[in-house]
């Protein structure tokens, strides 16, 4: 045991050297934010719930074409079209299960309309799983609740596309 | 037999054949557009380039150059590569890039090509053409800027189906396919183009936006909308059929399809039996599968037992029935609904003999009492192939349109017996000639004239025989097999007068004639059975089980089930099964396996795919008696049985085409 130890024992020199770390954070800025009042920054790209967008037109995008049915690699779109009365290919039944949807975002890639995207929000939680089976009415809200956002957002990322 | 070399590798080819199947011999893909196997060569879309020598320094359009000794193809050089892509960006520089709405996308050869053949991008930023709509009636839906201009279904039109109903108009650029001033194309193979269009021009009406190649579960089955026995594709989604397609079978429909047998679909979902229904102080009341048999195990029926089976049912269910009956204690059965009684002694002297690829090679024929075109659609062709290489075409029985030429004889039945003395020289002169008997002659006793006919023509020589029978109903052969015909036909059942008749969707046949009996009724739509039945038992439509069918030359064929029966309907055998429980016998099978074991045990002929032999013809009788104005059994092509009765696509066909209402289009 040197005389240096001795001195650091009696002077309780780890202790301060703890608290003296402590003491530099609190004064520092804080890393965490104040959920849910703040938010932290999420990247354009950002793959969340799902909507269905409309033209400024307030036409539906979609076009039933399928691609994203068929590229969903949990097999959790369901679509069914048929002519409308005005002889345009729609959906008639556009179903998203959100609790097999692993959030891979082939559905947007697939999309040849940019009807289908993966919006910025994921604060969508449900109490029972039946609310997690998105229709097609579902989608098209979302799409209009979140168009500024994701419109902003295709925006941003148009450049790398 | 001249030897050539393709991409280096020297094979033999046969004569008269071109490149382009002299490279496809070899082994090597050529992509093409207006080149089909079963049409002219057109030569027009210039997809098929390949490299020649000898011959001129540039590629040479291979489905339209003969194959010759010595030659020397290329088929992967670089400037066949380039022909490829260039002719790929001329295509593609007025179709349009709407594949995401097109119905064609998933199965179109333009799409499918260009990604194999051509260039990744575009060059072309000017404007591109735009076409008129035009209108091809309610079965075909045309969205012609996509048109291509192969002029497959020109070529189709004039060349299988015999009529000039479409043509193109204009040239270069502005060129146009349309109907003859634009009316629907009326004849009875017109859909045939929605499957030769190689791009999306023509698309199937019905069918519009239904559903994706990709996500269709494929069946292969029998059409059984007339005694053809078309093979066929089911494509089903879920429980639905969404679409039927034809499949390449040469020997029977080459690889077209009747439009009657190909829209009858959307009938399966609408107006089903999907419950058993019992008739209680003689209105229907729904009821439970076990309230129905109890129903049935109290009518106590001993031998009074009479079986009339459908025009659409398999083989399996006919046996089924037969069992019952027979466990019963008795034979009554009878398949011709509409109360033909020609003898079925000798089954060959019921079938059509020549078979329906071999009609193509007789160069006499006399069509004796049937409207081909409305009976068997897909024999017509055939018969318009044997014209074309110079056979001679008769009629007997009232005047129809034929598309090839052939000369009326005359409206009654007994001509036949009186034959003109130049149509009977063609005839004795003739080295294949044949005849084809339908169901108007053969209600007219035309069956002993006919065969007077091939006894003084020696129909049947070495290595022809030119005795045909055509029948209409799908059943019939395997029917007629299993002694599904009763001497007097179904007037002996009638004057049996018996306590029990079970219909397998039987819906042609008179049911006021069996007042006071219990009828109990198989099927699976709610026709005209279905209104005269005591019982009715939910069946299964022809999708919706395994069946044996027999077409009219006697060729056994087996279709596949693609999707279940709706509601509490069962498959018809399992039916039988459980009413001969009820009724207290034994059938002697409890499962489908079985009960195709014992069929084939009884017929052994069911048990082999493919032509049934039934023998010699047998000679004809003392007196050849047919007389009387022929009248053809169907009177309107589209609705011919119960499923097409409730097919909304085939009532509009019918509406439109047969009885010339024109309903609003809607908007497109």
């Amino acid at each position: 045991m040197t005389v240096a130890h001795i001195i650091k024992s009696f002077t309780l020199w780890e202790f301060i050297k703890a608290h003296w770390l402590t003491l530099k954070y609190f004064f520092k800025p804080k890393a965490t934010i104040n959920y849910p009042y703040e938010k932290s920054p999420i990247s354009p790209r950002f793959r969340g719930e799902h909507v269905l967008r409309r033209y400024a037109n307030g036409e539906e995008r979609c076009i039933a074409c399928k691609l994203c049915e068929a590229v969903c690699p949990a097999q959790a779109i369901t679509i069914e079209s048929e002519p409308r009365d005005d002889g345009s290919r729609r959906t008639t039944r556009y179903d998203i299960d959100m609790t097999k949807c692993i959030f891979c975002g082939f559905c947007q890639e697939a999309c040849p309309v940019d009807a289908v995207v993966e919006g910025p929000n994921f604060e969508y939680a449900t109490e029972t799983r039946e609310e997690l089976l998105y229709d097609k009415a579902k989608l098209l809200a979302n799409g209009d609740k979140w168009e500024r956002a994701i419109a902003a957002n295709l925006e941003a990322d148009a450049p790398y596309r | 037999m001249p030897k050539l070399k393709v991409d280096g590798v020297e094979i033999e080819v046969p004569a008269g054949a071109t490149v382009l199947q002299a490279c496809e011999l070899a082994g090597k893909e050529i992509p093409r557009f207006c080149y089909h196997e079963r049409l002219s060569i057109a030569g027009n879309c210039r997809m098929c380039l390949v490299e020649v020598k000898p011959g001129p320094p540039k590629p040479q359009a291979s489905c339209a150059l003969p194959a010759a000794e010595g030659q020397d193809i290329r088929t992967d050089s670089e400037m066949v590569k380039k022909a490829r892509e260039g002719v790929m960006e001329f295509l593609l520089i007025n179709h349009p890039l709407d594949c995401p709405i097109c119905d064609q996308g998933g199965e179109c050869d333009l799409q499918d090509q260009s990604v194999a053949y051509g260039r990744g991008g575009s060059r072309y930023h000017e404007e591109k053409r735009a076409v008129t709509q035009k209108t091809m009636g309610p079965l075909i839906k045309t969205i012609m800027t996509r048109c291509i201009h192969c002029t497959r279904c020109v070529r189709f039109s004039e060349e299988v189906a015999g009529v000039d109903e479409i043509g193109a108009l204009y040239r270069g650029e502005g060129m146009q396919i349309t109907t003859y001033l634009e009316q629907a194309a009326k004849h009875e193979l017109s859909a045939n183009v929605i499957d030769l269009c190689p791009v999306g021009a023509l698309t199937s009406r019905p069918y519009a936006f239904e559903a994706r190649p990709w996500e269709l579960k494929k069946t292969l089955g029998i059409d059984v909308s007339d005694a053809v026995g078309a093979n066929i594709r089911i494509d089903s989604r879920g429980r639905e059929v969404m679409r039927v397609l034809p499949r390449v079978n040469d020997d029977v429909n080459e690889e077209w399809l009747a439009d009657r047998g190909r829209y009858l679909v959307d009938g399966l979902t609408r107006r089903r039996l999907d419950k058993p229904w019992l008739r209680v102080d003689g209105k229907l009341q729904a009821a439970g599968w076990a309230e129905a048999l109890a129903a049935i195990g109290t009518i106590n029926p001993g031998s009074s037992v009479a079986v009339i089976a459908g025009d659409l049912v398999d083989a399996e269910t006919m046996f089924a029935a037969k069992s019952l009956a027979r466990a019963l204690g008795s034979s009554m059965l009878e398949g011709r609904q509409t109360g033909l009684a020609y003898d079925t002694s000798n089954l060959a002297a019921v079938a059509f003999n020549t078979t329906l690829a071999g009609i193509e090679d007789a160069d006499a024929i006399l069509i004796y009492g049937s409207h081909v075109r409305d009976e068997a659609p897909l024999l017509n062709p055939r018969i318009r192939k044997a014209v074309r290489k110079g056979a001679k075409a008769y009629i007997i029985g009232p005047a129809w349109e034929p598309t090839y030429a052939a000369t009326h004889l005359g409206d009654d039945a007994g001509v036949i017996d009186g034959l003109p003395e130049a149509v009977a020289s063609v005839f004795a002169n003739a080295a294949r000639p044949a005849i084809i008997i339908g169901g108007g002659a053969l209600a007219k006793g035309g069956l002993s004239s006919g065969l007077a006919f091939a006894e003084r023509f020696n129909l049947v020589r070495e290595g022809w025989n030119g005795f045909n029978v055509l029948h209409f109903a799908a059943a019939r052969m395997a029917g007629l097999m299993l002694g599904y015909a009763q001497k007097g036909g179904i007037g002996d059942i009638v004057a049996a007068a018996p306590k029990l008749v079970i219909s397998l969707g039987a819906d042609e046949v008179d049911w006021t004639r069996f007042a006071g009996s219990m009828i109990v009724h198989i099927g699976h739509h709610g026709d005209k059975a279905a209104h005269a039945a005591d019982v009715i038992l939910p069946g299964a439509a022809f999708t919706e089980k395994d069946g044996t069918y027999v077409n009219t030359e006697g060729r056994v064929q087996y279709g596949e089930k693609a999707v279940f029966a709706p509601g509490d309907a069962r498959e018809d055998w399992t039916i039988l099964r459980a009413m001969a429980d009820a009724l207290g016998v034994a059938v002697g099978f409890d499962s489908f396996a079985e009960l195709r074991a014992a069929m084939i045990a009884e017929v052994p002929a069911f048990g082999v795919e493919g032509l049934a032999d039934y023998g010699a013809l047998p000679a004809a009788a003392a007196e050849a008696g047919a007389s009387g104005v022929i009248g053809y059994p169907v009177k309107d092509r589209y609705l011919t049985n119960a499923i097409s009765r409730a097919s909304p696509t085939l009532q509009r066909c019918s509406a439109e085409l047969i009885h010339g209402d024109i309903q609003a289009e809607a908007a497109e």
